[in-house]
């Protein structure tokens, strides 16, 4: 018998398990305290928000979709999406990482100031990343750019050097790829 | 019925006609500005019995005990504010223990909202994270719908507590109102049909079982007398042991064959080794709690595991199961009957008799074992005593929560379900002396006790007086220690014997208490009174407060001390003072 283990009347899991990111799609009724509900959980039970988008995406319906990128082990992953799924107001849950073939894609802008040499740089950057320019001023861009997280992580730090002022992003959207729907 | 079908009503009367369309009898509340209208409806009707609580605490507690004493839904109602955060603690008790309860809370006008107005909280704020659901009414016309979701809710699935929040204006308002039939919440349908490849999976499982082992919880109780009737088929169908958690107490009767007592922190021997050793655990509506788990990485180490439990997240959550059937336990118990019977599946017989045997050599330690004392009662036998004494009568059995708690669970015999009440997953010290209230209420020609604690019972002494009002004829029976005794025993063995502020100095005179009350009180010291003093109590048509004076040291064994595995635990008589001292390690000592 592993004597270092939990000596715990209590579950203290401090085996060294690895940590996934999970990206889950949520739908939900759109009713007053959803989204208080469905935080709260986070909060209450300890597991980690790494994104949160949510919008109605049926409005007759008024049904709701969030996506949610969370990590955790994959017992704790297991646990989240339960207990997502039995919430009285939560249609469905589905876990998009596990079923795999998804697309993620996250919109941000991001406010740009310089002169000269940087500013040049920094629209030549824009295009090659198929940034748009929305808003422009003499000594300043504001970008919009979708794409994967890690591009837009990759192009605002190439903007920090050229005068990075100001970021928006809107979190993650997901959905899978193919002709299935989600349920719900 | 059906006239009511579009009916235009306030938002007060709405509540009440959905209360009555429900089968409500009792509502336990206490009245405030913002639940006004609702109060005035009271009034004006007779179907509905409201009984006044003392503290909205109180008025939980009952609703508990309703529901777990009859299986409907206990219902609260409370004003706004202050009326609202007294229940938070019998919500999150109710959450814990998944009883079914409807909390109705009046709230300030909605275009007062948000402004701090007098008496005004943020009441589904505070209650989201302790009901399974609840809802702010802005519009009378949502009002009957919310309401009867809300009893759908609180019932089906896991039982739950759900609260409806009213501000006032919406209770004033004229609506239409639309009867109970044919509501469903779109997006809550708990499955309650078992997989057949899962039932299959566990008939196989428990065939091939040498040392095969019940472990049932509370989730047969919430399931209804059919799961109990099934439980005990199946039992006596296949021979198994059976242990069962605190809160499924009575589901199998303690007279039977294969019973062996509770599990747990201070459950038997016998139960606890059994669990140590068995080789196929049927876990039925239980949930692996750490008292009962001990040491998780000691935990049946050998077993394999099948879980049936109506609640998805319950499975896997904190012990990982080899066959899990999310299911009602009915469903469940019924389909698995059926294919045992179809596979005409039979137990290896010499396995059985020897986990049997290997059983009664564990039963023959005799746990439970105390010594007995000519000239102090001992709290074992002041509970063994009334046991005797009331268990040929129609008894309900409520606690607070502490030593008592546990003594009662080890020494009351419980032979149906429904018939005992207490607070398990929150402890709630306080939750007895009402939750009897409540009970009484439900079987008012019932004999029913809360066996209490000193301490405890002070918590919410305050609803004796609510008894006495009613004439609601509960015996609250105090094992008076004097002592908060579990708090006090985990000092003697976690922390040097200082019994830090567990002395309960300047406690009442209990029989003066309960007659200032206008109820009756009596005191027993002697052994050899006792007999004659609970026949007493149990003959007095009035509430009762007993004040049991027993030993103030004893304390509660067996015991498997945190950190410690099933195998591990320290038994009663041959305690000694330095095995107390060091059961517990610098591990255990940080868990509770």
């Amino acid at each position: 018998m592993n004597t270092t283990a939990p000596q715990s009347a209590y579950f203290i899991d401090t085996q060294k398990q690895e940590i996934n990111t999970h990206t889950l799609a949520v739908v939900a009724e759109n009713q007053p305290g959803v989204l208080a509900r469905i935080i709260g959980l986070f909060a209450g039970r300890g597991y980690n928000i790494d994104s949160l988008t949510v919008s109605e995406t049926e409005h007759e319906k008024h049904v709701s979709r969030f996506t949610i990128v969370t990590s955790g082990t994959e017992k704790v992953v297991a646990q989240i999406k339960a207990q997502l799924d039995r919430m009285v107001l939560v249609h469905s849950v589905a876990d998009l990482t596990v079923q795999g073939n998804f697309m993620a894609r996250e919109l941000a802008m991001v406010k740009v100031c310089g002169e000269g040499d940087k500013r040049v740089e920094a629209l030549r950057l824009a295009d090659a990343f198929r940034a748009r320019v929305i808003d422009a001023s003499t000594d300043s861009f504001v970008f919009e750019l979708t794409g994967k997280p890690d591009k837009v992580d990759q192009f605002i730090s190439l903007m920090v050097p050229l005068g990075l002022v100001e970021v928006a992003r809107t979190g993650v959207a997901a959905i899978s790829r193919g002709p299935e729907g989600m349920k719900g | 019925m059906a006239a009511a079908e579009n009916e235009m009503m306030t938002g007060a009367e709405m509540v009440l006609r959905a209360l009555a369309d429900h089968g409500v009898k009792h509502v336990f509340g206490y009245p405030g500005g913002a639940v006004l209208p609702i109060y005035d409806e009271f009034f004006q009707q007779d179907k509905v019995k409201h009984i006044l609580v003392r503290h909205e605490q109180g008025a939980t507690h009952m609703a508990e005990g309703y529901a777990r004493s009859t299986g409907k839904c206990g219902v609260a109602l409370a004003t706004s504010g202050p009326g609202a955060t007294n229940c938070v603690t019998g919500l999150t008790d109710a959450m814990l223990d998944s009883i079914p309860m409807l909390l109705i809370t009046g709230q300030v006008p909605t275009h007062l909202i948000g402004s701090d107005a007098f008496q005004e909280c943020d009441t589904v704020g505070i209650t989201r994270p302790c009901t399974k659901q609840n809802w702010l009414v802005k519009d009378v016309n949502d009002l009957s719908r919310i309401l009867h979701e809300a009893f759908y809710v609180a019932m089906t699935g896991r039982p739950g507590p759900v609260v409806v929040d009213i501000p006032k204006d919406v209770q004033f308002a004229t609506g239409k109102y639309v009867g109970p039939e044919g509501i469903i919440v779109k997006s809550y349908q708990p499955k309650t049909q078992p997989d057949d490849k899962a039932i299959a999976a566990a008939i196989a499982l428990i065939a091939g079982a040498k040392k095969p082992l019940f472990y049932t919880g509370g989730g047969v109780i919430n399931s209804g007398d059919k799961a109990s009737t099934l439980l005990r088929e199946f039992v006596a169908l296949t021979g198994i042991p059976i242990t069962s958690t605190l809160m499924g107490l009575g589901a199998y009767p303690a007279s039977g064959p294969e019973w062996l007592g509770m599990l747990g922190m201070h459950g038997t021997y016998e139960a606890n080794m059994a669990m140590h050793d068995c080789d196929v655990m049927i876990n039925v509506g239980a949930r692996f709690d750490d008292r009962i788990t001990g040491r998780l990485d000691a935990f049946a180490p050998n077993s394999k595991k099948i879980h049936i439990d109506i609640d998805p997240s319950s499975i896997n959550k904190v012990v990982r199961v080899a066959v899990p059937i999310i299911a009602d336990v009915a469903a469940a118990l019924e389909a698995m009957i059926a294919l045992w019977k179809k596979n005409q599946n039979k137990l290896d017989q010499a396995a059985l008799s020897a986990w049997k045997k290997q059983i009664a050599s564990w039963q023959a330690v005799d746990c439970l074992k105390y010594r007995r004392n000519k000239d102090v009662i001992m709290p074992q036998y002041a509970v063994e005593r009334l046991y005797e004494l009331t268990k040929d009568m129609d008894t309900y059995i409520t606690t607070e929560v502490g030593q008592h708690q546990m003594w009662a669970a080890q020494f009351y015999r419980f032979e149906k379900p429904n018939r005992w009440m207490t607070s398990g997953g929150l402890g709630t010290m306080g939750y007895g002396l009402p939750a009897a209230v409540g009970v009484q209420a439900a079987h008012p020609k019932s004999l029913v006790i809360d066996i209490a604690g000193d301490a405890s019972v002070q918590m919410t002494m305050q609803e004796f007086s609510t008894a006495i009002q009613y004439k609601l004829p509960i015996k609250i029976f105090i094992l008076n220690n004097q002592y908060m005794g579990m708090v006090r025993q985990w000092q003697q063995l976690l922390h040097g014997n200082r019994m830090s502020e567990s002395y309960s100095e300047a406690l009442p005179d209990f029989v003066k208490l309960a007659e200032a009350y206008g109820g009756v009180g009596f005191r027993c010291d002697k052994p050899d009174e006792l007999d004659g003093m609970i026949k007493k109590m149990i003959a007095s048509p009035h509430p009762v407060l007993f004040d049991c004076r027993v030993a103030n040291l004893a304390n509660c064994f067996p015991m498997i001390p945190s950190g410690k595995a099933h195998n591990e635990m320290l038994l009663g008589e041959n305690v000694t003072d330095e095995q107390v001292g060091t059961a517990i390690d610098a591990k255990g000592k940080q868990l509770v």
